[in-house]
């Protein structure tokens, strides 16, 4: 350590902390204010008068946003699942393997976290009419399991190249099945890889816009659809909620696993696609 | 089992949906941007769309913002984070609240961060209340256009917002493994901090932010819904300028919406040769 820091430049830090910590947290007040005001004119501050009209909306039978909040939902968890199953296998192979054409097959795996949506959507979208797939469920979680997948499987890489296969060995001499030696040595040892890769997997689809929007063609609307169109169509207070609603699982997710979310992992590289 | 074998086994899964979705996408929209389909009877490739796209002055005004928005985010965003590391790795009143906010914020999509945007910065938003309510302006339109404006300024503004913290979290977590030693024995050699900060530390977290940086570049480059939101109508970023002649009810337009994405690919392309050559390392320990 350098000395002992003078008066002024620890108030700098204090002082720049302060602006730090209003700028992070600025966008979402009035979005958070917006879903609790009963119209909110110029030049008004605050809203005259306080509703809790787009809760009741938001979260009534008829509005449709709790519907795409399900719809959201399963998309995510299925996009996260199906990322998992093929992970692991994948994971297991780059991390715990050396072998001819590994670089051209990491550099395959890491193309789609760079190469934007929209420049690969448009081909599947051509291809998707002929196969029946456009404007359904199941074609949207196939194209989120594009950006979904490489995160899951640099997590599980780097979970794998620190296992020690030796064990399994061992079970199966013990006279264990390669089922239950799966079941009972490898996935507790993989287990904290799933969690963190599974709960990026379901943020990095959560988010997703525009491939859910050319693929579902307007008919699979998730949350973020219908957000966006509740904030071009003026209904500052409906999407004031259905924001607020949006960014829940995100939070739910930070809660449960902050100390998982350092830096340190590869895989924070996922949350530039959020 | 030979290894060999088991290798292909394991890979194949994620190697088949990799390479039908994206690298088949990629495939057919490159196709389609030479207007060459052998299964709807275009068998004859040419270079129409491309002409009509290079020749078109919008496509290079949109060129042109799109670069601007994603250079400048990234250069901004990168400069901040590496202050904000510096900040968040001295203890200080308030640091775990920063290091919560900067973690919550990784969380919130984009696209609520552009709604935000929208609300605080609009000609009726909370700033041109607040300059209402100081006496600055007396009405809306005497607030400075920072959405829907030619400068972009309110989706650089919003790509600030989420980046800060995403480029921040990786140079902080690369400062922490590093540790202070190296300052210190520059230090005590005689260095200012001035001097301790950009020859010993910014040589050593360089690679961590220029990785990162690819990241943010790539991302702002290519993303659809932000300038959907905060972008003006003319010209309009690459990526809604595509969506958009795709869309259009001018089927003829679809080739040139592919010969955009097919160049929007491959100025991620040469990103990915950047980010493969300094970073794979970095993800592999």
């Amino acid at each position: 350590m350098v000395g002992k820091e003078s008066f002024s430049v620890r108030s700098f830090r204090v002082v720049t902390g302060v602006m730090l910590i209003t700028w992070l947290v600025l966008p979402l007040i009035p979005l958070a204010i917006w879903s609790f005001a009963k119209g909110w004119f110029f030049p008004d501050l605050l809203p005259k008068r306080w509703s809790m009209q787009a809760w009741d909306y938001a979260l009534s039978d008829t509005s449709g946003v709790l519907d795409s909040l399900w719809l959201t939902i399963g998309i995510s968890l299925t996009a996260t699942v199906l990322s998992i199953l093929v992970g692991i296998p994948a994971g297991r192979a780059l991390g715990m393997y050396k072998f001819k054409g590994k670089e051209l097959v990491e550099l395959m795996i890491l193309a789609p976290t760079i190469v934007p949506g929209i420049a690969v959507v448009l081909g599947i979208h051509s291809v998707f009419i002929s196969m029946g797939l456009n404007n359904t469920v199941s074609g949207v979680i196939l194209v989120h399991l594009i950006p979904t997948l490489p995160y899951m499987i640099l997590v599980m890489s780097g979970i794998f190249a620190n296992y020690d296969p030796s064990f399994e060995d061992q079970a199966r001499s013990l006279g264990a099945s390669p089922l239950k030696t799966f079941w009972y040595v490898t996935l507790p040892a993989i287990m904290p890889g799933i969690i963190v890769g599974g709960l990026f997997a379901f943020l990095v689809s959560w988010s997703q816009y525009i491939l859910t929007l050319l693929i579902g063609g307007g008919r699979v609307v998730t949350l973020p659809l219908l957000l966006f169109n509740f904030a071009t169509s003026g209904r500052n207070d409906i999407t004031g909620a259905i924001g607020m609603i949006y960014i829940l699982p995100g939070i739910i997710i930070l809660l449960l696993t902050a100390k998982h979310l350092s830096g340190r992992s590869g895989a924070v590289g996922g949350f530039g696609q959020i | 089992m030979s290894d060999r074998l088991k290798i292909a086994l394991l890979l194949a899964p994620a190697l088949s949906i990799i390479g039908i979705l994206f690298f088949g996408g990629l495939l057919i929209g490159f196709m389609r941007s030479f207007n060459y389909m052998p299964v709807i009877g275009l068998v004859d490739p040419d270079l129409s769309a491309y002409v009509a796209v290079f020749t078109s002055k919008e496509f290079y005004l949109s060129f042109l913002l799109t670069f601007h928005i994603a250079f400048t985010s990234t250069v901004i965003s990168s400069i901040l984070a590496i202050g904000a590391a510096l900040l968040l790795r001295r203890t200080f009143i308030g640091r775990s609240l920063i290091n919560f906010l900067f973690q919550l914020n990784l969380t919130v999509p984009h696209l609520v961060g552009a709604i935000g945007m929208l609300y605080l910065f609009s000609q009726s938003g909370s700033f041109a209340r607040l300059g209402a309510e100081w006496n600055l302006i007396s009405k809306p339109s005497d607030f400075p256009a920072m959405v829907f404006d030619p400068y972009a300024i309110g989706i650089i503004l919003q790509y600030i917002w989420k980046e800060v913290p995403f480029i921040g979290v990786i140079v902080l977590a690369n400062m922490q493994s590093l540790g202070e030693d190296y300052e210190s024995v520059a230090r005590s050699l005689g260095a200012s901090k001035w001097q301790a900060f950009i020859h010993v530390l910014m040589p050593l977290i360089f690679p961590g932010v220029l990785s990162a940086s690819v990241i943010v570049f790539a991302f702002t480059f290519g993303a659809y819904e932000i300038p959907a939101i905060l972008g003006a109508s003319f010209p309009k970023a690459l990526p809604v300028l595509a969506y958009q002649k795709y869309t259009d009810v001018d089927l003829a337009a679809r080739p040139e919406a592919m010969a955009m994405a097919i160049t929007i690919a491959l100025l991620s392309a040469l990103m990915i040769y950047f980010y493969v050559r300094y970073t794979r390392r970095r993800i592999r320990s």
